[in-house]
């Protein structure tokens, strides 16, 4: 074994960080269910996202039952159908991919990977899972009031969506608004815990330097989470008082169903302004822990460092602050001062550069690498193809003359499910199959691995790389059917079949994934505490799963960063994070 | 090596599909041909560095595979190649945007000689105004509709009275001659999308918004509305007809003024004028 080469990240004196006094459950209740250790809040975050998560998968299918199929579904109205498309991209973006990635993975991961015994507020971590269980309950709950959910579009534009004449306008939007500030509430108290842990609670020697790419992602998500979330906070509350009071924040003078309505003085355009200064970041909160949970798996499954280090580290950070530049790409046929155009197209292509950079480092990364081809990086390089291919497209509709023709069609449709819809969830299948052995203490079965990754992914691209080409076409999104139009030849039709073909097929495929979770748990093969022969410190714990507190006595010291992979001269082709250099060694073998 | 080989087979398939697919933009209808080749530049650049990933990738799978005794080099960063590849692809990014901020320049450039029409958009339909022989749209404001108005058009505005009014009906432009399409909603967002125009724009209630274009061909054009606005979005249609100049006036005399609609009496049939005189 050698010291690490590397003068980049070479030893920084490694700072204190004082042992805890953890909370210690005393009953079943207050360790299984209201538990305060972050491992098994994770595990609620994880199990709530995917219960509600496949509630809006199944909303998918109908709505593209209904595409592919008009008119042979008598069961699927107008109304339902935009009550459809609204609660699936809802529950997608914000209570499936951020609770997953901030509160599944967050929750999992930051302590043992920082080093940590737990979250430094255990308690304040377990209310935040309560109250979005609650958001996501209210949520639900649209499902059975009278008229039904919100049908207003996932960005629930105003006036529309508190109007008569879109569904769920009596109920619907009220308890969506409702469960989106119950939600943020939630998040905050998460998310201020995960900020805080990463800073304070690192384990001796864990500089910030030597953090994985995973807790980088997830840190700057959560950081740019808490500052774009209040917008949407503010504009929830806004638009839930023009709709319950009848106030005009964004209500201007309008006829409702040919009468004049009592509203009058607001603009809807300053909605857009607010729910696009969260919903940008939005993008980066879901993509930045993909792209730092991605390195790793990338890493550690090829056996070699994650190439440039520090230029992802500044990378994600970039991208992080830049996306704060960016939201008013979303309205450039909004309406909007038409000169915002240039500063907008201009913010949003640079992002092109940081972003670029990191796929650039992911494959080079592969390069001279020893590819083990698991499931988990089987995952990352679907998650590399999905997601060049939506960013290229990104470059078309952030560079803003060429929005024009193509906004509001089905080419924005493809390019955003393929960039924080498929591109993301492949790096959250991956993270399952690669961190389930720690959480279960067994392994996933690697035949239906397989199978689930190439029906998914292969399944996932032919869904909505044609998709692009419908929107080329001129194909508007958000349409019930497509009616009588010239321009689309009835081959567009016979594409929109396909698609939906493929989709039910690839959610099918999902249920053999649902079946490995649980067939494992119980008859998987068993793991060991680090069967990947991973360097992070999670990997390292005494005891696997980990025990309350995580690391038994000792907290670990950290002598060296993430990625001592194949180090020239090392017997084993990785070194844990916590492995003392030769030296200290030896001191500490002859005292023994 | 199966992987490395369906990787490559995707990037192949992508590029075969653009090439081949019969799913391709409708034949332009406007002077927007800039934003097509802006399109076609932005195309051939992602093209290029999307093969060049994957093909980059599907080789480090095919070459670097696990096998028995191979042992990956330990290579932390290389400074240079990082620095090519950054200003490499600020390049590519400052030649897709470089075009595309000239043409917008030219899209909100609106030309002084283009003249107005208005689309107004409610739920859902479409009405469309023109100005008469004064060439001037009057003013309106929602708080005017009513069952003889149903624009909103102010009374007492006399640039309203002659201003030809068409409900629910076809709008028809004229070939050549460019035109600012004024956009105006009473209720929620619109967005008034003719595909084949390239150009398009939200209209919003308590505003007016425009974009501009000339058309250079005739026909029929499909109206569709691109913006969500409720229940019927799907089925809010109009069409647009581009005319000749000749068959353009002849439409024009037959529409109404806002007078003949509202029984106003005090304005003269107008006679309309064409664009040069």
């Amino acid at each position: 074994m050698v010291d690490i080469p590397y003068e980049g990240i070479a030893n920084i004196p490694p700072a204190e960080a004082p042992d805890v006094e953890l909370y210690h459950p005393r009953s079943w209740w207050t360790r299984y269910v209201f538990s305060q250790d972050a491992k098994v809040i994770a595990i609620q975050y994880a199990l709530t996202a995917s219960a509600i998560g496949l509630v809006a998968l199944v909303l998918s299918w109908l709505m593209r039952l209904q595409l592919g199929f008009p008119g042979t579904f008598s069961f699927i109205d107008p109304n339902q159908y935009l009550q459809l498309i609204t609660m699936h991209g809802m529950i997608m973006v914000i209570y499936l991919l951020t609770a997953l990635f901030l509160g599944g993975f967050g929750n999992y991961l930051i302590p043992l990977m920082v080093g940590a015994r737990d979250m430094v507020f255990p308690y304040v971590n377990m209310l935040s899972y309560w109250v979005y269980l609650l958001a996501v309950l209210v949520l639900a709950s649209t499902f059975f009031v009278p008229g039904g959910p919100t049908g207003a579009g996932w960005t629930l534009y105003p006036p529309q969506a508190i109007l008569s004449g879109t569904p769920g306008q009596e109920w619907g939007i009220i308890l969506m608004m409702s469960s989106l500030i119950l939600f943020i509430i939630g998040f905050t108290m998460g998310g201020l815990n995960y900020v805080v842990t990463v800073l304070q609670a690192r384990a001796r020697g864990m500089t910030l330097m030597r953090l994985p790419l995973t807790v980088w992602g997830i840190f700057t998500a959560t950081v740019m989470a808490l500052l774009a979330f209040p917008a949407l906070f503010v504009a929830s509350v806004m638009l839930l008082l023009d709709r319950l009071l009848g106030t005009s924040f964004f209500m201007p003078s309008l006829v409702e169903m040919g009468t004049l309505s009592k509203y009058g003085g607001g603009s809807p355009l300053l909605f857009q302004h607010l729910f696009w200064f969260f919903g940008h970041p939005e993008v980066y909160i879901v993509a930045l822990p993909a792209f730092g949970i991605v390195s790793d798996l990338i890493s550690t499954h090829a056996r070699k460092n994650i190439f440039g280090y520090r230029m992802m580290v500044w990378a994600i950070v970039a991208i992080g602050a830049l996306s704060f530049l960016v939201w008013a790409h979303h309205m450039y046929v909004s309406g909007m001062f038409p000169q915002f155009g240039y500063f907008f197209a201009t913010t949003t292509l640079i992002i092109a550069i940081p972003t670029a950079i990191k796929v650039y480092n992911w494959v080079l990364t592969l390069w001279r690498g020893d590819i083990h081809l698991r499931v988990p990086m089987l995952f990352a390089l679907g998650f590399i193809i999905t997601f060049v291919n939506g960013g290229l497209t990104g470059l078309f509709l952030g560079n803003v003359v060429v929005d024009v023709p193509l906004s509001d069609t089905m080419f924005v449709v493809a390019h955003f499910h393929m960039v924080m819809g498929v591109a993301p969830i492949m790096v959250v299948l991956g993270a399952i199959y690669h961190w389930y052995p720690k959480v279960t203490g067994r392994m996933l079965n690697d035949v239906l691995g397989k199978f689930h990754f190439w029906v998914t992914f292969l399944g996932a691209y032919l869904i909505f790389f044609p998709m692009h080409y419908l929107g080329l076409l001129g194909v508007p999104r958000r349409y019930f059917e497509l009616g009588e139009a010239a321009f689309i030849p009835p081959s567009a039709h016979s594409l929109n079949a396909f698609i939906s073909v493929v989709a039910l097929t690839v959610g099918f495929s999902q249920m053999v994934f649902l079946f490995n979770l649980a067939w494992s748990l119980f008859k998987g093969e068993a793991s060991g505490g680090n069967p990947w022969r991973a360097t992070t410190l999670e990997w390292q714990t005494p005891e696997t799963p980990p025990g309350h507190g995580n690391w038994g006595k000792e907290l670990p010291v950290v002598y060296r960063w993430a990625y001592d992979y194949s180090v020239p001269g090392a017997e084993e082709d990785f070194i844990p994070q916590n492995q003392p250099p030769r030296a200290t060694q030896a001191v500490q073998g002859a005292v023994s | 090596m199966v992987v490395a080989l369906i990787l490559l087979l995707v990037a192949i398939g992508s590029v075969l599909f653009h090439i081949y697919s019969p799913w391709w933009w409708t034949p332009i209808g406007t002077n927007w041909v800039y934003i097509d080749h802006t399109i076609n530049i932005t195309f051939w650049i992602t093209g290029f560095v999307f093969v060049a990933v994957i093909a980059f990738m599907a080789y480090c799978v095919f070459r670097f595979h696990h096998k028995e005794g191979r042992r990956a080099d330990y290579n932390p960063e290389n400074k240079k190649l990082e620095w090519w590849l950054s200003v490499g692809t600020g390049v590519g990014v400052a030649a897709m945007l470089a075009p595309g901020l000239v043409v917008w320049h030219q899209f909100v450039t609106v030309p002084a000689d283009a003249t107005e029409v208005e689309v107004m958009g409610q739920q859902w339909q479409w009405s469309f105004r023109l100005p008469g022989k004064d060439g001037r749209l009057g003013t309106s404001d929602v708080r005017n509709i009513g069952p003889d108005n149903p624009m909103g058009l102010n009374r007492d505005d006399a640039h309203a009275q002659d201003d030809v009014v068409i409900e629910n009906g076809e709008l028809h432009l004229q070939l050549g001659k460019p035109v600012k399409v004024l956009l105006r909603s009473v209720d929620v967002l619109h967005d008034f999308y003719v595909p084949e125009f390239r150009a398009k724009m939200d209209m919003v209630p308590g505003a007016v918004t425009y974009f501009w274009i000339t058309p250079i061909r005739t026909g029929t054009f499909d109206v569709l509305c691109a913006e969500l606005c409720g229940a019927a979005h799907y089925q809010m249609r109009a069409k647009v007809i581009v005319d000749e100049e000749h068959e353009y006036h002849a439409w024009l005399e037959q529409q109404k003024t806002f007078a003949e609609l509202s029984g106003g009496n005090a304005v003269v049939r107008a006679t309309y004028q064409s664009g040069d005189k």
